[in-house]
């Protein structure tokens, strides 16, 4: 065990990390609940207030 | 003009007007220090005009007074329309607004005076850096505070990058200004060596990463969708980019201190981590222009709409250029010339004050009572544009032209082993270049004063609008 192992665990586990964000933003269970975030700027209640 | 029944718009005016402001200060303090380089004599033998005193003046203006009041006004604007909630303290964001223009103020007052740590981005003596601290704690209580009794279920993305930026923000600066006082306006810095050198650039590198992208992104993502009145191309690619781009720009430093005392493997992490950088950033660039894709037409007649996107095309641009320019032996060329004046530049202008300038124009036709985006003049806003893209594509292409010839005229040498040139005949032969850069800064800046006069009558108008109504 050396310095490089470390290195070697540090890189897969980046790896594992950036797996499991890519699995939670497109698991397809998510779906849903993304699209509806992607229209809070267009909320009615916002606009309404604005006139 | 009458208040907001549901939302705390004043602080937000006062930022907006402010970022206006505050961008003709920095920016003619930037016109003016290019001249002096052009002509050295402009300086006018005044210690408080020196290029060597100007130039932290400049940098502070343009990044932390312009770009600092363009984020507090829309990350105030876009929390409390997102989460539907007013912000939670009108005290407290009051504060935050008084707060930052006495840092402001300091700023201009110290710097000149030759009052410095001479830290780079970050040269405000001790007692600033407090008051600095202090109204960023207060900044993240009314952002945070508000996010936390928001009526919507989910914390929009825009949120979530403006949340990256003021936590990074804060212990970028805290640990970096960690300092030893010795009068009231000298201090030194707690680290030596190497290492001040490694957490100058750790800060100096995120401050790019965590102020002038993660922030201006937060920006982004409400404005484009709004302006082009359609949502983000995809949330799930946002969510993506957010947390590829704030796990890696933390390593990022290293690539400024190439071929120094640092460690190599040091250096070899930062150079890796910057190559690594290039996707994230182009995701967050795809996602804001493909968020028009179906709706190409609109950026033929909405000069707003141009702004943002064509900002969008100069973050990809220098997105890629950086990491270029990263690598070891692109770097030893490119370190120390204009070329990297150049690359700073072209995410400054084009990206950082152009998304800047767009999201004003949509944002204080609202704040002053009127619908997005009706400005006073659409016509001026278009004249504006052209020359905001011009000044740039002028500065950008000319500190390219001298960057690489300074490159090859310092590593050029003869077949005895000798130096081709000493170092005044590249500075005599990148004369041309610094006139062509006055020439596009000195555009940049004049379309700022367009902006002033349009952002003016609009609302004088909105003046007469509301009395007529009454």
């Amino acid at each position: 065990m050396d310095i490089n192992d470390l290195r070697g665990i540090s890189t897969i586990l980046c790896m594992l990390a950036f797996g499991a964000v890519v699995y939670w933003a497109y698991g397809p269970s998510r779906k849903d609940y993304f699209d509806k975030a992607a229209q809070l700027p267009f909320d009615e209640h916002e606009d309404k207030v604005n006139e | 003009m009458s208040e907001h029944p549901e939302y705390n718009l004043k602080v937000v005016r006062q930022f907006a007007v402010m970022t206006v402001v505050w961008g003709i200060v920095g920016m003619l303090v930037g016109v003016i220090i290019a001249a002096q380089l052009t002509w050295p004599a402009l300086n006018m033998d005044i210690p408080y005009l020196h290029f060597g005193r100007l130039r932290p003046l400049h940098t502070n203006a343009v990044i932390f007074a312009f770009g600092g009041c363009a984020l507090m006004a829309t990350s105030f604007y876009i929390v409390q329309r997102t989460c539907q909630v007013r912000l939670i303290s009108d005290g407290l964001a009051a504060f935050v607004f008084w707060g930052w223009q006495l840092v402001i103020l300091s700023a201009a007052i110290t710097l000149p005076l030759g009052i410095t740590t001479s830290k780079e981005y970050a040269e405000l003596e001790w007692p600033i850096d407090i008051l600095i601290t202090l109204v960023w704690v207060a900044y993240a209580i009314v952002f945070f505070g508000t996010v936390m009794k928001r009526k919507t279920q989910h914390i929009y993305v825009a949120n979530w990058f403006f949340s990256a930026f003021i936590i990074a923000v804060a212990i970028l600066h805290i640990f970096n200004s960690l300092a030893i006082p010795v009068t009231l306006t000298k201090s030194y810095s707690v680290y030596a060596g190497t290492v001040d050198a490694m957490v100058q650039w750790w800060y100096g590198h995120n401050a790019v990463g965590f102020f002038l992208t993660a922030g201006f992104l937060g920006m982004m993502y409400y404005f484009v969708p709004k302006q082009a009145e359609r949502p983000v191309y995809s949330y799930r690619l946002s969510v993506v980019h957010f947390w590829a781009l704030i796990a890696v720009y933390v390593w990022a430093g290293p690539h400024h201190l190439h071929y120094t005392a640092l460690p190599d493997w040091a250096q070899s992490l930062g150079m890796v981590m910057s190559l690594v950088l290039l996707a994230p950033s182009w995701g967050g660039m795809i996602n804001g222009i493909m968020t028009l894709s179906g709706a190409w037409d609109k950026l033929r007649t909405d000069p707003i709409l141009k702004f943002l996107i064509v900002s969008l095309s100069f973050y990809g641009m220098s997105t890629f250029e950086g990491p270029m320019m990263s690598i070891k032996s692109v770097n030893s060329l490119s370190h120390y010339t204009d070329w990297t004046i150049g690359h700073v530049h072209s995410g400054a202008l084009g990206w950082v004050a152009m998304v800047s300038i767009g999201a004003m124009y949509h944002l204080i036709p609202i704040l002053f009572g009127r619908k997005q985006g009706e400005m006073y003049s659409e016509k001026l806003i278009d004249i504006h544009f052209w020359m905001s893209t011009i000044g740039t594509v002028l500065y950008i292409a000319s500190m390219w032209v001298n960057g690489l010839m300074q490159g090859l005229m310092w590593r050029a040498v003869n077949s005895d082993g000798t130096l081709t040139y000493s170092f005044v005949e590249s500075v005599e032969a990148s004369f041309p270049g610094y006139v062509v850069r006055f020439i596009g800064g000195a555009i940049f800046l004049s379309g700022m004063f367009i902006m002033a006069y349009n952002v003016w009558k609009t609302i004088q108008v909105c003046k007469v609008e509301a009395e007529a109504a009454k």
